[in-house]
């Protein structure tokens, strides 16, 4: 089959055009070893041959910094498709063209798919495609993905251009180092495949060529010595750089002919928004406004404050065991977010009862049990929250799409520089007090590897939706318990905690491990645009199938096992719920108990601590069930059933039973905030961190946090003067950090060198050759020159 | 006159003189088309004072003003 690749800058267009091109046979995966979305389809109107469409990832450059650039550099190098279309965004002809002239230089047959031409026709403008194909001598084919115009031509005219091969091509040719270009391409060739892409690159100094073909550096080198130019000196990338610019500047206003009056109206409609979004007074209010209606959407139970105005009563008709009672909370309306919510729950729920029910009697109890709780219940825990998920992801794709989440990083930029993280972080740190799923997706976003590594850590912290519940009943239960006290001020608190935990934990991550210079925040802001239905729905689709694959899987797996070691003795014996005091897993849990003791639930409650931890534990099939894991606990304990919903009451009698201190419970919420997440997130983190070797230490990373935040709040709130003793460790450490970083101390792990690169060259000399007496290939290269 | 780009007030234009630094950050700067010659404009700065917004070959670019310090701009004198 046929391989053509999309390559072109970001925002122009190509992922619409790739849409269209493909529809439905798209399919999205990740690149190998990174975790860029790699994006594959079939394009099917070419008669009888079917043509596969890979979109590279949207880059400026062919530069070796960013993984982007990497990886569409390596897959033309190294796959070799029959053809590169490149997609160049009509109405920003200069800079997107500066990818061309380096395309041009790989022999590969090319075309240019000229997007946007539908704005440009709206603008007044107009192009001459037949002059640029002309100075470019590569096709040219006017086309508008958004209006699905001109793409079929485009395919016929790639599919007639990689009929014939095609040898690279430089826009350098009359420039002064043009007997440089050409020699150092007639060195290389025969050696490698592209002679002219890797000399050209060779010139530029690129970092990655130079250790590839150390054979011509000394007769760059050479050349350079020789070579000055008034501005740029022997700057060899800068003049590269900039001698690309100068070629496509030279009569770009002969090819894009803009008509004065129309070019200022487009440009106003976005200024126009820019002026309110990102105003200097009202543009982080905006943004503030933007966030707390997307999250209003997906989670509020009072989407028109119906109940907070009092314009409904408590009592109000939520008309219960009806099909509609998915639609109102006890005090209002409820947000789309809940609403989907309930209504997958009310289905799923009815399909557990009714498979329940069809199996009572035909089969054994314990079977009942593992495929109604463990497989169903496990699945659904998981499931019923994808509506939430998804609408998430739906919000925030419109703002990236529209070009406002770049905006967004402009404003906030400053405040996430302190941590040593760029604006970009904000996004998925906030993303977080929703699900940490969605919240660890979007890293990708993220320009540094580092950076994404440390932002996914913090994620968990930011406490998410499902671990409320166990804030509210626990916060519930003390009030309760002690009489003193406000429930809302200890929430409040522990969502600070959470914050707090995560700004720190950044600080300490940029200054020891995950270190490395914030990465450089040169960016693009484009023009906004309407999001694209379609590439959307498109975006939602593909995400609903990784998260639902992930479910009936891994996820599935571990619920399984877990809900195994709960209802299962040592024996082999089923347990029904409030016989989980009996299982396996209490049992571990009465055995690792003392582990606990320092947090204030574990050896201190005699033989009862096990209960938080197995709670505790179950919190990772979802973090609502450790209060459901009290209800079910309850009863072991001679209390009496309490069951699910009754989150406080159960709470209370916990409390009773075990003579638990209030700084044990706090200290119990805090290590569910900050621990280990769900399976699902955990999943999710797995997915998005590039190694093993990561993954494996964010867990270690998890635990360790939630293990020192309990131990600390436990300990201070017992014993008031040992904060003396955490404020002194904690000086300590800033103190042994700062000083390393003071005098370039790096404490490196085996694993960590893979990519230290030596500060001489490969010949072990000095970079320049104008001191030296000369050496064999510079000798040979001054001879052919004369 | 020359300045750096970091000491631009908002509506001010130059052209670009001379990019310093070096590695990644400098390479991205050519690439996105801020190389000595180009016409920049200050469109605007952010809330917090950083990063700035400029114009550069059609389109609008940000940076960082230690990102902006390390390119020198020739500025026309208009006395």
């Amino acid at each position: 089959m046929l391989k053509f690749a999309l390559a072109g800058n970001p925002n122009c267009g190509k992922t619409t055009l790739f849409n269209g091109l493909t529809g439905s046979t798209a399919h999205v995966g990740n690149w190998p070893g990174v975790t860029v979305d790699k994006k594959e389809g079939v394009y099917k109107k070419m008669g009888k041959e079917a043509i596969a469409v890979v979109d590279l990832p949207g880059i400026y450059s062919l530069s070796p910094y960013t993984p982007e650039e990497l990886i569409t550099r390596q897959y033309i190098l190294k796959e070799r498709p029959d053809c590169v279309i490149n997609v160049v965004d009509a109405m920003n002809l200069e800079r997107n063209l500066y990818l061309t002239t380096q395309l041009m230089e790989m022999d590969v047959p090319l075309v240019v798919a000229l997007n946007r031409m539908d704005e440009v026709e709206k603008s007044d403008a107009r192009i001459d495609a037949a002059k640029l194909e002309e100075k470019f001598g590569i096709p040219v084919i006017e086309i508008s993905a958004l209006r699905n115009e001109g793409t079929d031509i485009l395919m016929r005219r790639a599919y007639a251009a990689c009929k014939k091969p095609r040898k690279g091509t430089t826009v350098l040719k009359d420039s002064a180092f043009a007997q440089l270009i050409h020699d150092t391409k007639t060195a290389l060739e025969g050696v490698v495949d592209n002679p002219l892409f890797h000399a050209m690159k060779l010139i530029e100094m690129d970092p990655l060529e130079v250790e590839l073909h150390p054979q011509c550096i000394r007769m760059i080198e050479a050349f350079k010595a020789t070579f000055s130019d008034d501005t740029f000196g022997s700057d060899f990338e800068a003049l590269i750089a900039d001698s690309r610019y100068k070629y496509i500047a030279k009569d770009i206003s002969s090819i894009f002919i803009r008509s004065e009056k129309n070019k200022e109206v487009y440009i106003t409609k976005s200024d126009k928004a820019d002026k309110v979004l990102t105003h200097k007074i009202w543009g982080i209010p905006i943004f503030l406004l933007i966030l707390f209606t997307v999250f209003h959407m997906t989670f509020s139970e009072d989407l028109l404050y119906l109940g907070a105005l009092g314009a409904i009563k408590e009592d109000f008709v939520t008309l219960e065991g009806t099909f509609y009672q998915g639609l109102f909370g006890s005090g209002g309306i409820n947000s789309p977010g809940v609403i989907l919510f309930n209504f997958l729950d009310m289905s799923m729920g009815g399909i557990s009862d009714a498979v329940a029910s069809a199996m009572e009697g035909v089969a054994s109890e314990w079977i009942i049990g593992f495929v109604v709780q463990g497989v169903l219940g496990g699945l659904f825990a998981v499931l019923s929250f994808l509506p939430q998920i998804l609408l998430l992801f739906l919000f925030f794709s419109i703002l990236e799409d529209s070009g406002y989440m770049a905006r967004a990083a402009f404003l906030l930029d400053r405040i996430f520089r302190r941590f040593g993280l760029s604006g970009r972080a904000f996004m998925p740190m906030i993303m977080g007090f929703g699900c940490s799923i969605p919240a660890m997706v979007n890293t990708r976003t993220l320009a540094d590897a580092n950076e994404r590594t440390a932002t996914i850590r913090v994620i968990p912290f930011f406490s998410c939706g499902a671990k409320l519940p166990i804030l509210t009943a626990i916060a519930g239960g003390i009030v309760m318990q002690s009489g003193t006290g406000n429930a809302d001020v200890i929430t409040y608190s522990m969502y600070l905690l959470g914050i707090a935990t995560a700004i720190l934990s950044v600080l300490l991550m940029r200054n020891t491990t995950m270190k490395g210079e914030v990465a450089p925040f040169i960016m693009e802001l484009p023009a906004y645009h309407t999001p694209q239905v379609k590439g959307l729905l498109l975006h939602l689709w593909d995400k609903a199938k990784h998260f639902v694959k992930k479910a009936f899987t891994i996820i599935l797996l571990s619920t399984v096992i877990i809900w195994f070691i709960s209802h299962f003795s040592w024996d082999w014996v089923y347990l029904p719920d409030e016989k989980i005091h009996l299982s396996i897993l209490a049992s571990i849990g009465q055995f690792i108990q003392p582990l606990f003791t320092p947090m204030g639930f574990g050896s201190q409650l005699n033989h009862l601590g096990w209960i938080f931890v197995v709670a505790a534990a179950t919190g990772l099939i979802a973090k609502e069930n450790v209060i459901a894991t009290f209800g079910t606990l309850a009863a072991t304990i001679g209390m009496g059933f309490v069951g699910d919903e009754e989150g406080i009451q159960a709470v209370v009698h916990m409390i009773a039973a075990t003579g638990i201190t209030v700084p044990a419970l706090l200290a119990f919420i805090a290590f569910n905030m900050t621990t280990i997440p769900c399976f699902a997130a955990v999943a999710a983190a797995k997915a998005e961190l590039e190694d093993k070797k990561k993954f494996r230490m964010t867990l270690l990373f998890w635990f360790a946090t939630s293990y020192l935040v309990a131990t600390m709040i436990y300990l201070i709130g017992s014993w008031w003067w040992t904060s003396f003793v955490f404020a002194a460790a904690a000086a300590a450490v800033a103190g042994v950090v700062a000083y390393m970083n003071k005098k370039k101390i790096v404490i490196r792990f085996k694993s960590h060198k893979k990519f230290v690169t030596s500060q001489k060259n490969l010949f072990g000399c000095a970079r320049s050759c104008a001191d030296c007496p000369g050496c064999n290939v510079s000798s040979q290269y001054e001879k052919s020159i004369k | 006159m020359v300045k750096n780009l970091d000491q631009f007030v908002i509506g001010e234009c130059g052209i670009i003189k001379n990019v310093g630094g070096e590695g990644r950050m400098r390479r991205r700067l050519f690439d996105m088309g801020a190389t000595p010659g180009a016409y920049v404009t200050l469109r605007k700065r952010a809330p917090l004072g950083d990063p700035i917004e400029i114009n550069i070959r059609g389109y609008e670019l940000t940076l960082r003003k230690n990102e902006a310090a390390i390119i020198a701009m020739e500025v026309k004198d208009n006395a």
